[in-house]
């Protein structure tokens, strides 16, 4: 009896629960009601265009504030002594550690009309802002949810780059700009790579973010589809049919950044 | 530049625990206000022990974490050794179907279980609750525990369990006398990292769960009717029993980084 059959038990499971529901998806998308070859349910999701440019455009600049902010957290860290870099590691994993809905539920609280944001401008005179239910507010959430998302891979990378390289680059003459354009971003791209990924994903799928701080103002992709499984308007069908395009766009994501990895692989060696 | 540094340290911290101060502050917070301090009280800890539905949510969720962590741990591990001897095609193709929870978004391993569901009550009858809510928290665990426990694996000198079969071992107990102990690491990394996910988990549950409620989805409902101040109470004690395990567990680690230091220093 050959040993690979032991995992005969799991291989039954993933089939059963891995394999055939993304099947389903695939099958709901092209049906209707009755179980015909359809593919109403995908041209219908043009009238939908804003909704999936408002997702993808909210989730990029997120993660591109991710990446800003997370940058020089991601180095300073790195550049610590062993002990301290374990505790600061800490202190910045373990707000992650609280459910995301407490933490979401926390910002509505400092962002509302009234909240102590406003209270606070209000000290000065100034306000009070329309700060929650805009843009601005989703946007703030995604990036406080999933910013250690970006530090953790970046800091996993830039903490194998030997520090003798970036002194190496100086004594050479590199100013700062340089030693971060050639030295620093190319042996940090895996790293970034995957953190586009880790947070441009859930970010572009989120459902509770945009309604807890976005209201009626930042409907998105997930909110579109919560709405035709567990909403109002149910129709599995042309929910599937989002979740496919939504599949389809989260692979393209994938599929560009690790092409910019392996670019950059290739030419650094 | 250091003062910079500084600077910028100190606004990335507080960006990240503005949220939980604030909080913790009103979950002592006299009024249902979420602005005006009024005095200081236990009140909403009283209430939010006295709250039927939390509790009972809190047992749900404890009780799907354990159970959907031990099956996976059991069904994930025994899944990796076999997937250790697979042919090259087999192995990249169990190992991709296996990811795709990990790659999707969760609203998709979601609503892709809810269909999956919805099938089987048509065809037997099956109801979405407890068993809905275990099934679709040990398929998004299964992954973490193949994740962890293939490296092991890959590391592990088979020419070992060759041996222990020389020495007059059955392959059962070559298999738990001998396997199991060398990947134990990645066993238990895997087992709590499961344990941690599925504790976390609101999307794919909030799908899946029917009428049974875990904490994420009574902590849901309770945001949408926007006032209730023992969720600060609840967010607190979270809090302070995060902190602490993690503060227990590093304790641990330092007092080990210590004794080598020491050792280290004798040497």
């Amino acid at each position: 009896m050959s040993k690979k059959y032991i995992s005969t038990p799991y291989i039954i499971w993933m089939l059963l629960f891995i394999f055939a529901p993304l099947c389903l998806v695939v099958y709901f998308a092209f049906t209707d009601k009755n179980g015909s070859f359809t593919i109403e349910n995908i041209s219908r999701l043009s009238q939908y265009s804003t909704v999936f440019m408002r997702s993808i455009v909210l989730a990029a600049v997120a993660t591109i504030f991710c990446l800003i902010f997370a940058y020089p957290v991601s180095y300073f860290l790195s550049r610590l002594r062993a002990s301290r870099r374990k505790i600061m590691l800490m202190i910045i994993i373990l707000p992650m550690w609280m459910n995301f809905l407490l933490r979401t539920y926390a910002w509505m609280n400092l962002l509302e009309k009234n909240g102590l944001i406003n209270k606070f401008f209000g000290l000065f005179g100034l306000g009070p802002f329309d700060l929650i239910y805009t843009n601005g507010a989703v946007i703030l959430g995604m990036v406080y949810n999933y910013l250690p998302f970006m530090i953790m891979p970046l800091y996993s990378t830039m903490v194998k780059i030997d520090h003798s390289l970036i002194e190496a680059a100086q004594d050479l003459g590199a100013n700062t700009y340089n030693v971060l354009a050639k030295v620093l971003l190319p042996l940090s791209m895996p790293g970034i790579t995957t953190g586009i990924t880790m947070v441009f994903v859930p970010s572009c799928s989120t459902f509770i973010i945009s309604k807890m701080l976005g209201g009626d103002t930042a409907f998105m992709i997930g909110d579109l589809i919560e709405l035709q499984f567990l909403g109002n308007d149910y129709n599995p069908h042309l929910g599937s049919a989002m979740s496919l395009v939504l599949m389809v766009l989260v692979l393209l994501c994938m599929s560009i950044t690790n092409g910019f990895a392996d670019e950059d692989t290739e030419v650094s060696f | 530049m250091k003062v910079l540094k500084k600077l910028y340290w100190a606004a990335i911290i507080l960006f990240l625990y503005i949220p939980i101060f604030v909080m913790i502050g009103l979950s002592f917070n006299r009024s249902k206000s979420r602005t005006v301090w009024t005095g200081f009280t236990f009140k909403w800890y009283v209430e939010l022990f006295k709250n039927e539905l939390i509790i009972k949510a809190f047992v749900t969720t404890v009780v799907v974490a354990v159970i959907s962590a031990i099956v996976s741990t059991a069904l994930g591990t025994i899944a990796a050794v076999g997937i250790n001897f697979m042919n090259k095609w087999e192995k990249m193709a169990v190992i991709n179907i296996s990811y795709m929870p990990v790659v999707n978004p969760d609203i998709i391993t979601g609503i892709s279980l809810l269909l999956t569901f919805n099938v089987f009550k048509s065809l037997f009858g099956l109801q979405f609750g407890m068993i809905t809510l275990l099934i679709s928290h040990i398929t998004f665990n299964l992954p973490y525990v193949i994740l962890s426990v293939l490296p092991k694996i890959r590391q592990m000198d088979m020419r070992v369990y060759e041996a222990a079969l020389d020495l007059g071992c059955n392959p059962r107990q070559a298999f738990f006398k001998v396997v199991i102990p060398e990947i134990m690491p990645g066993i238990i990394t895997g087992f709590l990292m499961a344990l941690t996910f599925s504790i976390d988990d609101f999307i794919i549950s909030y799908f899946n769960s029917g009428h049974a409620q875990t904490l994420p989805i009574a902590i849901y409902a309770m945001v949408r009717r926007k006032v209730s101040p023992e969720i600060y109470a609840l967010s607190t004690i979270m809090f302070v029993v995060i902190l602490c395990v993690l503060f227990i567990v590093n304790l641990k680690d330092l007092k080990k980084e210590k004794r080598k230091r020491i050792k280290e220093g004798v040497n």
